[in-house]
């Protein structure tokens, strides 16, 4: 096998822009996984109509800058879709996000313009810092993909930072805390959960469409398994995260661990590739270490009181005491 | 205060299961009215209060509340009206948030959650200072995730963050049934000095004939969905343990007399 080195650094600036713009993905799921406790499967839908709605308004005329704002509301759209199919049809969070995953699917086509991809180059829109209305991020600017995609990120970060400390983002924390806690304080608990999954999708159409600009394309496909990249940079950030502050960490840090989990996420895989590994495997990998990393606590837990334990010490202590 | 006008409320109708937890109930409280709430398993104690505070609708009567028809609102509309204390210690503080952040939540029960920073600093005194009243030691941990707290002292934080905006009814349904003699004594305890020190109409179901004689102004037995018993004042206040068991079988009759030997 013919492995250099150097190859793979260069690489890793690449990485890095990725990870960061996944990352801000991560912390659109972050707030339904973590704060709502809703595992919510829309996600793989919106970050592709973020793409969708971004490429489509460039290819218009639209600023690159606007047409992030317009693809925010599209995901706010779609996040209300699926906390209404749950709170007002009843139907079980994981269920109605699938439901708007799929159904994006067409959405997304019709946006496109009924095709699977749809590109917008550079050399005719150009940079932003180049005319004003031009591409935030590109992978021809890879520095500058990474210092707009850190300040994107640490303005989302801020935002929800002080939004979850008002009392209506801490009625949404409350929410997903303990449901009857909130209800008994005067909470509408349905609300609640439908303004978490519009503001999580806002962020994750976001991503989508920098994620668009950063390739220059749009692809139906492309927010495929993002739910399970934003659930890999969560435990990832969070593992590193509780290795620094133990678990005294403050949500703005968490946050900020979770972008960084997106950034290690896309180095790893990135290492992963340059092994001449088949990227069609990626997908096997990835599973593999979030159902590992997921499942970890409970392991560790279980190690500490399982049957099998207590059966163990039990034949141990024979005839003492 | 509180009107409750002949409430009915079955569940499971029309299937092998239906259970008729609530069947045609009147009450009626004062404001200042503490009222203790006894009865058998299935007796209907925890269905009447679930009425009152909205878990779920009731089938046919109406509820009044400081003048107001309450009866079609859901739950988190009547909050701004109603503090509970539940029996499980888990279920009235969110386990991921910090005392304070809990207390704040509280404070503005039943109001509309602005965009406004939750916790400001003269907020933070008053709850250092209800907290202190506790006499846990919470006052100085304001920064601690409830989660870590224990059965007894997230109890007590329940029963701050139900009247820490005064309800015009506090509904306390067996909330010492699930600690342990000492610490339920404590919180009996801090139940009653704040009951009286805000003047709070009353509802406190209890499996304990004791605290229910001891604890109130007035009590009441309940039965298949209906009040037998409504004693208040002076004569309460004579009340035995031995005279409130023959009443139960003196009025329920005797086939209940195994439900009475359960109340002991």
């Amino acid at each position: 096998m013919n492995l250099n080195f150097l190859n793979l650094l260069s690489r890793m600036p690449s990485a890095c822009a990725q990870g960061i713009l996944w990352g801000l993905m991560a912390l659109g799921v972050y707030i339904t996984f973590r704060v709502l406790d809703i595992a919510d499967l829309s996600v793989d839908g919106t970050f592709a109509t973020g793409g969708a709605v971004t490429v489509m308004l460039i290819i218009g005329g639209c600023p690159a800058g606007l047409a992030l704002l317009v693809a925010i509301l599209a995901g706010v759209a779609a996040g209300l879709c699926t906390g209404l199919l749950h709170t007002r049809l009843g139907i079980p969070a994981i269920l109605s996000g699938i439901l708007t995953q799929f159904a994006l699917y067409s959405i997304n086509l019709h946006i496109m313009g009924m095709k699977a991809n749809q590109t917008a180059s550079l050399k005719k829109y150009g940079m932003f810092f180049e005319n004003g209305k031009g591409f935030l991020v590109s992978s021809r600017y890879i520095p500058a993909a990474i210092a707009v995609g850190l300040v994107l990120a640490g303005i989302v970060i801020f935002a929800l930072y002080t939004y979850f400390g008002t009392e209506q983002g801490s009625a949404i924390r409350a929410t997903g805390s303990n449901h009857a806690m909130a209800s008994a304080q005067g909470i509408n608990i349905n609300n609640m959960k439908v303004l978490g999954l519009a503001l999580s999708n806002g962020i994750v159409a976001l991503s989508g469409g920098l994620m668009t600009q950063f390739q220059g394309t749009a692809d139906v496909n492309i927010g495929r398994g993002a739910i399970v990249i934003g659930l890999a940079a969560i435990i990832i950030g969070e593992v590193f995260c509780d290795l620094f502050f133990r678990k005294g960490a403050n949500f703005g840090i968490r946050m900020m661990f979770v972008v960084f989990g997106g950034i290690l996420y896309y180095v790893a895989m990135t290492v992963i590739l340059w092994l001449k590994m088949d990227p069609n495997d990626l997908k096997l990998f990835t599973a593999i270490i979030v159902a590992i990393f997921l499942a970890v606590p409970y392991l560790k837990n279980q190690a500490k009181t399982s049957f099998s334990r207590a059966a163990k010490h039990a034949a141990d202590g024979k005839g003492e005491k | 205060m509180l009107k409750v006008n002949n409430i009915s409320k079955t569940f499971n109708a029309g299937t092998i299961n239906e259970k008729k937890a609530i069947d045609g109930l009147s009450l009626s409280l004062k404001e200042g009215d503490f009222v203790t709430v006894i009865g058998g398993n299935g007796a209907g104690k925890s269905s009447l209060l679930n009425a009152v505070a909205g878990v779920w609708p009731v089938d046919s009567g109406s509820i009044e509340l400081a003048g107001e028809n309450i009866t079609g609102l859901p739950e988190y509309k009547r909050a701004k009206l109603i503090g509970r204390v539940f029996q499980d210690p888990m279920m009235g503080t969110a386990p991921d948030m910090w005392i304070e952040e809990n207390l704040a939540i509280a404070m503005r029960r039943g109001e509309k959650r602005k965009l406004k920073w939750m916790v400001t600093k003269q907020d933070r005194e008053l709850y250092r200072e209800k907290l202190s009243e506790l006499g846990l030691g919470l006052e100085d941990r304001l920064q601690v995730k409830v989660g870590l707290l224990s059965g007894g002292q997230r109890q007590a934080l329940t029963l701050l963050m139900a009247t820490l905006k005064s309800p015009k009814l506090l509904l306390l349904d067996e909330h010492t049934a699930a600690l342990d003699p000492a610490t339920a004594a404590k919180v009996l305890e801090l139940s009653d000095s704040v009951v009286e020190k805000n003047n709070l109409t009353t509802l406190m179901i209890t499996h304990n004939m004791t605290d229910a004689i001891r604890h109130g102004n007035r009590l009441i037995m309940m039965n298949a969905g209906h009040i037998i018993l409504d004693i208040e004042g002076e004569e309460k206040q004579h009340l035995t343990k031995q005279e409130l068991l023959d009443k139960f079988a003196e009025v329920a009759g005797h086939q209940e007399e195994t439900d009475a030997v359960l109340l002991s």
